[in-house]
């Protein structure tokens, strides 16, 4: 669906030139959501904007829904911005025009007659679960509300791509949710192909199927959401995964010697990860029925990320040494990273 | 009643039809080059501001010159434009006197004024509604109707307020090339003939007039903040 290759952009020129986007070429697929993450200053926003080419690269080219926009005409892209909607961090709605006024904004000058734009609104009004405000202005609306508003109109034109800039990056934590929520479902229901950019691991997480990982203008790692969390390569992609897991705090657990991480002759504190995307049985129950060991969970970070579990457990473990070398062997066959983080020696 | 009042203002009451042709006088200058100037001033203040680098029509030399221009007529006292642009007026108007001949001046005078107030009402509009207006497939055309002049109604018209209030200053000017108007009056009976009440009365349309023009600006302003 989108394809951009070579692209570069520079800002400026002699001393003060910045390379923003440093020869990036990407290809997003149709109907999937894409995400782009990266530190503030990656370059992120500006190639999003080189998609609609509100950002002129200045080189490379950008094809969309397999038309080559570097080549368009200014009337011609005018009509094919049409089929790309976008929203931003800060919804940049007209706060002169009601919700409704809002929503209807991008019909204006369309074919459609006056009762067919009036449907079309209020059935995005719906679709955004908004209905209510219809009257609202912008000004009276949560943050949360207006990325609603702002969402049904990037949709107003049916496109079919939905390019989002930060566009939970104002929104409080719940609300981010639901507004991803909704992506989701713009995504699932409609079709249409999403891009999200973010500096939130966690965003890319709830919603993401394939990601890009960007630093200083390049991507410098591309793939399935799970396998970067699993195998995250470059160093700025395990910051990222670590800004999103609590395993590490084991760690910081143990130098406090926070009172959960004394343990007893004869039990050992252990991190098991999971890494690969079949983990789907109750392991740690079959672990110690079968083994007949004790895991107690001090902490655990599990969550499902494109419908298998990642991350890990930390637990206590105790029983028969014998029997404890097993279940390691077991649980390493199955793919789960073990990892012994304090061991207080055997009991005699 | 009637008697009080031609013992307090005798010289207004007792030449009344020259009262009235002066305010006739100075509504007409004001609202005929009032409106052209609305008109001028507001194309010159959108195409100044879409013209600047980075707007969405950005054209470096035309927004130099416009620039240019602007700050060249804006630094011109009217005191001296009045009689500067005597050609240009006999040109366009057929004559330099009276009160046709002052609204060439006065269009002079206040279009440059007015295109500023344009141009910083427009410069209010944050640059994200572009953007997301610019994302939709709109036109500059379009952006300039639906955006940049709808979402900055309530600034043009603090605009319109401040250049209408002070064209009516230029106005009492005017009188210099002949155009009659409350200012020539006030001159003319209040200053030279020392008939005091001509000019307390003067002052006071004035004021009433200035008091009018706020009231609707403020009306308006109101009306199109959300
Ligand atoms: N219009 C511009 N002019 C000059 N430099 C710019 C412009 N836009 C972005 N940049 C620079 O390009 C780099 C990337 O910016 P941006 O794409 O906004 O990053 P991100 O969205 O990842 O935070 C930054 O160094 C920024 O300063
Ligand atoms: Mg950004």
């Amino acid at each position: 669906m989108i394809e951009l290759q070579n692209i570069s952009k520079v800002f400026g020129t002699g001393e003060g030139q910045v390379h923003a986007i440093d020869d990036v070429t990407l290809s997003i697929d149709k109907g999937e959501i894409f995400g782009i993450i990266g530190f503030s200053g990656a370059g992120k926003s500006t190639l999003v904007r080189c998609i609609n080419l509100l950002e002129v690269p200045t080189g490379g080219r950008v094809m969309v829904d397999s038309k080559e926009l570097t080549t368009l005409s200014a009337g011609e892209l005018r009509s094919a911005r049409k089929g790309i909607g976008m929203i931003f961090q800060h919804f940049n709605l007209m706060p002169s025009r009601t919700v409704f006024g809002n929503v209807a904004f991008p019909l204006k000058g369309s074919s459609l007659g006056r009762e067919e734009k009036e449907n079309k609104v209020r059935e995005l009004l719906r679709l955004v679960d908004i209905e209510d405000k219809e009257n609202a202005y912008p000004n009276q609306l949560s943050g949360g509300q207006k990325q609603r508003v702002a969402i049904a109109r990037a949709l107003a034109n049916d496109p079919k791509v939905l390019l989002c800039d930060e566009a939970t990056s104002a929104l409080d934590p719940q609300t981010t949710k639901s507004i991803l929520q909704l992506l989701k479902k713009v995504n699932k229901q409609l079709g249409i192909t999403v891009v999200v950019i973010t500096h939130e691991m966690a965003v890319i997480k709830e919603i993401c199927g394939r990601v890009a990982v960007m630093e200083k203008g390049k991507v410098v790692e591309e793939g399935e959401v799970f396998s970067i969390f699993a195998n995250p390569r470059e160093p700025v992609t395990r910051d990222f995964i670590r800004t999103t897991s609590s395993l590490h705090k084991i760690e910081g657990l143990l130098a406090e010697d926070s009172p959960v991480t004394r343990i007893k002759p004869g039990e050992m504190i252990v991190r098991l990860s999971y890494v690969e995307k079949n983990v789907s049985e109750p392991l740690i129950s079959t672990v110690s029925r079968n083994f007949d060991i004790d895991l107690n969970i001090i902490f655990s970070d599990i969550e499902i990320i494109q419908d298998a579990p990642i991350g890990g457990t930390v637990a206590i473990m105790s029983g028969d040494r014998d029997q404890i070398a097993l279940a390691m062997k077991y649980l390493a066959e199955k793919n789960v990273g073990v990892e012994v983080i304090q061991d207080a020696g055997t009991n005699l | 009643m009637q008697e009080l009042i031609y013992n307090v203002i005798p010289n207004v009451m007792g030449k009344l039809p020259t009262f009235y042709q002066a305010i006739g006088d100075t509504l007409i200058m004001a609202l005929w080059s009032g409106t052209i100037s609305f008109v001028l001033g507001m194309i010159l203040g959108v195409i100044i501001t879409v013209t600047r680098s980075g707007g969405i029509l950005a054209h470096k030399g035309l927004y130099q010159v416009l620039d240019k221009v602007i700050n060249f007529f804006r630094s011109i006292p009217f005191i001296i434009l009045l009689t500067g642009v005597m050609p240009v007026s006999r040109f366009i108007m057929g004559t330099a006197i009276g009160v046709e001949g002052a609204i060439v001046p006065l269009v002079f005078g206040t279009v440059p004024f007015f295109a500023r107030q344009i141009e910083s009402a427009l410069a209010e509009i944050d640059h994200g509604l572009i953007e997301a207006a610019l994302s939709m497939g709109k036109s500059p055309l379009e952006i300039i109707f639906q955006v940049y002049l709808r979402e900055s109604i309530s600034g043009i018209a603090r605009g319109t307020t401040i250049t209408a209030i002070s064209l009516l200053g230029l106005t009492a000017m005017a009188g210099v090339v002949g155009a009659g108007g409350l200012g020539d009056y006030a001159i003319r009976y209040g200053h030279d003939r020392n008939q005091t009440d001509v000019t307390y009365v003067t002052v006071l349309v004035l004021v009433f007039m200035v008091s009018i023009i706020q009231i609707i600006g403020n009306r308006i302003v109101k009306k199109n903040t959300h």
